[in-house]
């Protein structure tokens, strides 16, 4: 049986999966519930200074796509709006109850070197496991000149990195927006200002949708909407790539992976571009605590099947394939295969290759039956028809010229720029 | 062999003695199960249900499901539009290759046509519900109560349609929606044809297919005239003389007959008379027998056994002469029969109807089997069936008596009204179409038969 333990920032946990900081960490009663499903670890709900903040009523919106309800999801809540003293009576109550658990503790509180020296003494009296800084929150904090109006500026990143080392013997994490332009230069700032690890993505901005009978954004508070932070499984691939770049940037910098992960597959994925461990949000307010069951099942089953004895064992194992585009091999081509036999006759290969594509599938009708051929000459390889194909293994990708040398843009021909080889 | 008392032939019945003969009797079930029993048979699905199912159609290029449809109605694009919550452009989808489209959703073999065809079949054995799903949306367009095609201007040509039964509907919507002025003359007092007299109450449950004539006609230049029938009120030389065009969509008016002794008993009646009798009064005036004996293979023996089981008979067998697989009736609808606690016997033909004075009381049959050279022969095996009633639902017949009462006479060939692709007859200017020229017999059948005869006179007139 694989070994789930992970270790993120020098905090164990039974297994990879955390609650990221979030409505479902927000009060003891979730978090004792987490933890009896089985959870690995949470992230509490982002505290601040007293007195709290206040929610408003229509906090969240959801993307449903094809009838797949919250596809993706975004919210306009805040950081919690409980006095910071429950909270933290709270906290210390759980890490007592839950010892074998993490218990991260999320802040978020003025630009001020006070303000930041005064909360991580009240926090670090709770025993919990350490901080996360909540840089990224992209909705009515950041206008407070909070969350991500921090995370957005590399040097206030750096700055209040530095103060929390400073003031506490706590780890601290960094949680990284997703709202800029690069991801490296804060994940980069976090690391001078010494943080002990980062998390991310937190949320996107983002309009989930327009009430066309209101003409509100979505959602709607009153007749009026504003933009709120996205997240959910639509939001996955941003997370892969900003986790992956920072991966490959920084491998000794530690990172917690968040974005859209929903199932086991998804966690597998995050730790194999560089997480040492993954937080969960939408799946769980979505369906439930009870996932985590599967998510640990269904990991350790796979790890198993592919002899990964451990998360570290795996953890960054895709990241010497992930590349620069010059460094592709311009030389691989492939085409795609139709198994005849298990072809339904939906026609898909062939309209999107017919009308947007390269031409390369031709319909046919052979006695009357429809036939769906790939004509090699034309086939580019580009995949549409692997993917749009609604039978698993009908279409296959196949590679061609495999004696080929590789050859990659920084050698081609074609560029201008190119490479010369050694003489 | 003729009709005799089952005592005369001394054969062992095996079945219980001693009941009472000719039980015959209306009213067998008290009126809240007759309510329930003729209800919709198949509720439509839920608005929620129909969003789950629109969104597992792929969309398929060139999809097989319209190829499938006799009027090619345009599926996956109707089903989408569902999806995307269109259902206004879903419904003139649907209608503007089928204005009895949702007839065509109550009625339809769909296992045998569009739903057989859907790619889904070939992967997981589950088609999508195309039937159901075009039901949902021609329901939400007839209950929003606007027709969804304007009338062009009008031409000032006029065009009668004998016969207001679906293929004369679409041809009349057709040609009416190109301006033109539709007379239909209707032998019977309601119009609909088959959808009115002819189809299980439970298919078309609510006066459906009144319902949904109101609505066709709402786009207006249609006259229906009832009570008037071809050969009787008026020949085809009149009516060619005074229209542009005609279009015959006659039906079928005559019934075969079993050609036994006995069918003069007062309980051996046509099936489709049967059914037509449940369409029109109420359920708790139509005389059921406690024990029914239905002969045919077709729907119309399954819709009258199964309604003669839910009207509150306690024995219904269908017997046919050939397998289930040579039933024309499907495998959905036998098991729908089977369902309704219908024994359906197969191989088996009536040899004699057995009888006291006027009053059917059993039947004999022989077994049936197929001869070396592929023909149906009669073995000596028989059996008895006692029977309170019988159904006879053994087809259907062309009558040409009344198109013949005219100097010029459109061709007809096996029994059936000969027309081209265009659902031209041999005659200038007069076309046919539905049950009464060659095809599958069929509602959706009928109304392509209509379209295309519309289209082909509005081509005709206008060029």
């Amino acid at each position: 049986m694989a070994n789930l333990t992970a270790n993120f920032a020098g905090i164990r946990s039974p297994n990879p999966f955390w609650l990221a900081s979030a409505p479902p960490t927000d009060k003891a009663f979730n978090v004792a519930r987490a933890f009896k499903a089985g959870w690995g670890g949470v992230v509490w709900k982002t505290l601040g200074e007293d007195p709290p903040i206040v929610n408003v009523s229509s906090r969240y919106g959801g993307v449903s796509y094809n009838g797949t309800r919250v596809a993706g999801f975004s919210n306009i809540e805040l950081i919690t709006d409980r006095p910071l003293q429950v909270n933290l009576d709270e906290i210390k109550q759980i890490k007592r109850d839950w010892p074998d658990r993490a218990v991260v503790v999320s802040l978020m509180v003025p630009c001020t070197e006070d303000s930041w020296q005064r909360i991580l003494a009240r926090v670090e009296d709770t025993a919990c496991d350490g901080v996360e800084l909540n840089f990224g929150c992209p909705h009515g904090m950041s206008e407070r000149d909070m969350g991500s109006a921090v995370g957005q500026v590399p040097e206030y990143v750096e700055m209040v990195t530095r103060w929390c080392k400073q003031h506490t013997r706590m780890p601290v994490i960094v949680k990284l927006t997703p709202n800029v332009t690069d991801i490296l230069a804060p994940a980069a700032a976090a690391k001078r200002g010494g943080a002990d690890g980062v998390s991310l993505i937190n949320t996107l901005q983002a309009i989930t949708g327009v009430n066309l009978d209101l003409m509100a954004p979505e959602p709607v508070v009153d007749g009026l909407g504003s933009h709120g932070g996205y997240c959910g499984p639509a939001v996955k691939p941003i997370a892969l790539r900003m986790v992956a770049d920072i991966a490959r940037a920084m491998p000794n910098l530690q990172v917690s992976g968040i974005g859209g992960i929903s199932v086991w597959r998804d966690a597998a994925e995050f730790i194999a571009l560089g997480a040492a461990n993954v937080q969960v949000c939408t799946a769980a307010m979505h369906r439930g605590f009870k996932i985590v069951e599967d998510m640990i099942d269904g990991l350790a089953n796979w790890m198993d099947d592919k002899s990964w004895p451990s998360i570290e064992a795996m953890r960054a194992r895709a990241i010497r394939n992930y590349v620069h585009w010059s460094d592709l091999n311009l030389n691989y081509k492939t085409v795609a295969r139709i198994d005849q036999d298990l072809c339904i006759k939906c026609g898909l290969c062939h309209i999107g290759c017919e009308d947007t594509s390269h031409q390369a599938i031709a319909a046919l009708r052979v006695d009357g039956q429809r036939r769906y051929e790939v004509i090699d000459a034309e086939c580019v390889g580009c995949n549409l028809c692997f993917l749009a194909c609604p039978v698993d293994g009908c279409i296959t990708m196949v590679r061609q010229n495999t004696e080929a040398a590789v050859l990659t843009w920084d050698h081609h021909p074609n560029n201008p720029l190119r490479k010369e080889a050694a003489a | 062999m003729g009709a005799r008392t089952l005592t005369e032939t001394g054969t062992e019945t095996g079945t219980e003695t001693g009941t009472e003969i000719g039980d015959i009797a209306a009213g067998r079930l008290d009126a809240t199960r007759l309510a329930e029993n003729f209800a919709d048979a198949h509720p439509p699905l839920t608005p929620a249900q129909a969003v789950v199912e629109a969104n597992r159609c792929y969309f398929c290029h060139d999809a097989p499901c319209v190829e499938a449809c006799p009027t090619g109605i345009d599926v996956p694009s109707f089903i989408r539009k569902i999806a995307t919550g269109n259902p206004r452009g879903s419904a003139r989808t649907i209608l503007e290759a089928n204005i009895l489209g949702g007839s065509c959703a109550r009625v339809c073999p769909t296992e045998e046509l569009c739903e057989r065809a859907c790619v889904h079949t070939a992967q997981e054995h589950k088609p999508i519900q195309i039937g159901a799903l075009q039901r949902h949306a021609t329901d939400w367009l007839m209950a929003q109560g606007t027709a969804p095609f304007a009338r062009a201007a009008a031409t000032g040509r006029k065009i009668v349609v004998v016969g207001a039964g679906p293929a004369g509907l679409a041809c009349a919507h057709g040609l009416a929606r190109h301006g033109h002025d539709v007379t239909i003359f209707e032998m019977r007092p309601k119009p609909g044809g088959l959808n009115e007299y002819g189809i299980a109450a439970y298919k078309v449950a609510d006066d459906y297919a009144q319902r949904e004539i109101a609505f066709i006609l709402t786009i207006g230049g249609i006259t229906i005239e009832y009570d008037k029938a071809l050969g009787r009120d008026f020949t085809l030389d009149t009516l060619r003389r005074d229209f542009d065009a005609v279009f015959l969509g006659l039906g079928l008016a005559g019934v075969n007959a079993l050609g036994l002794d006995g069918e003069e008993f007062t309980s051996v009646r046509d099936a489709i008379d049967f059914i037509a009798e449940l369409r029109q009064m109420p359920k708790d005036s139509v005389a059921v027998g406690r024990r029914v004996v239905v002969i045919g293979g077709g729907n119309t023996a399954i819709d009258a056994a199964t309604q003669a089981r839910r009207l509150g008979a306690e024995e219904v067998t269908i017997v046919y002469r050939r397998g289930p697989e040579h039933m024309t009736a499907t495998g959905k609808e036998q098991q729908w029969a089977q369902t309704n606690n219908v024994r359906i016997r197969y191989w088996a033909a009536p040899t004699c109807l057995f009888g006291e004075e006027t009053t059917l009381t059993d039947v004999e049959f022989a077994r049936t089997k197929l001869d070396p050279s592929g023909q149906l022969t009669l073995t000596d095996e028989t059996f008895v069936l006692t029977a309170d009633m019988l159904l006879k639902a053994i087809g259907q017949t062309f009558v040409s008596t009344p198109i013949q009462r005219a100097d010029d006479v459109p061709a007809v060939r096996n029994g059936r009204i000969v027309v081209d692709a265009e659902r031209r007859t041999t005659l200038p200017g007069v076309y046919a179409g539905g049950d009464c020229v060659p095809g599958a017999d069929l509602t959706v059948t009928a109304v392509q038969d209509g379209k295309l005869a519309a289209a082909a006179i509005h081509r005709q007139l206008i060029g």
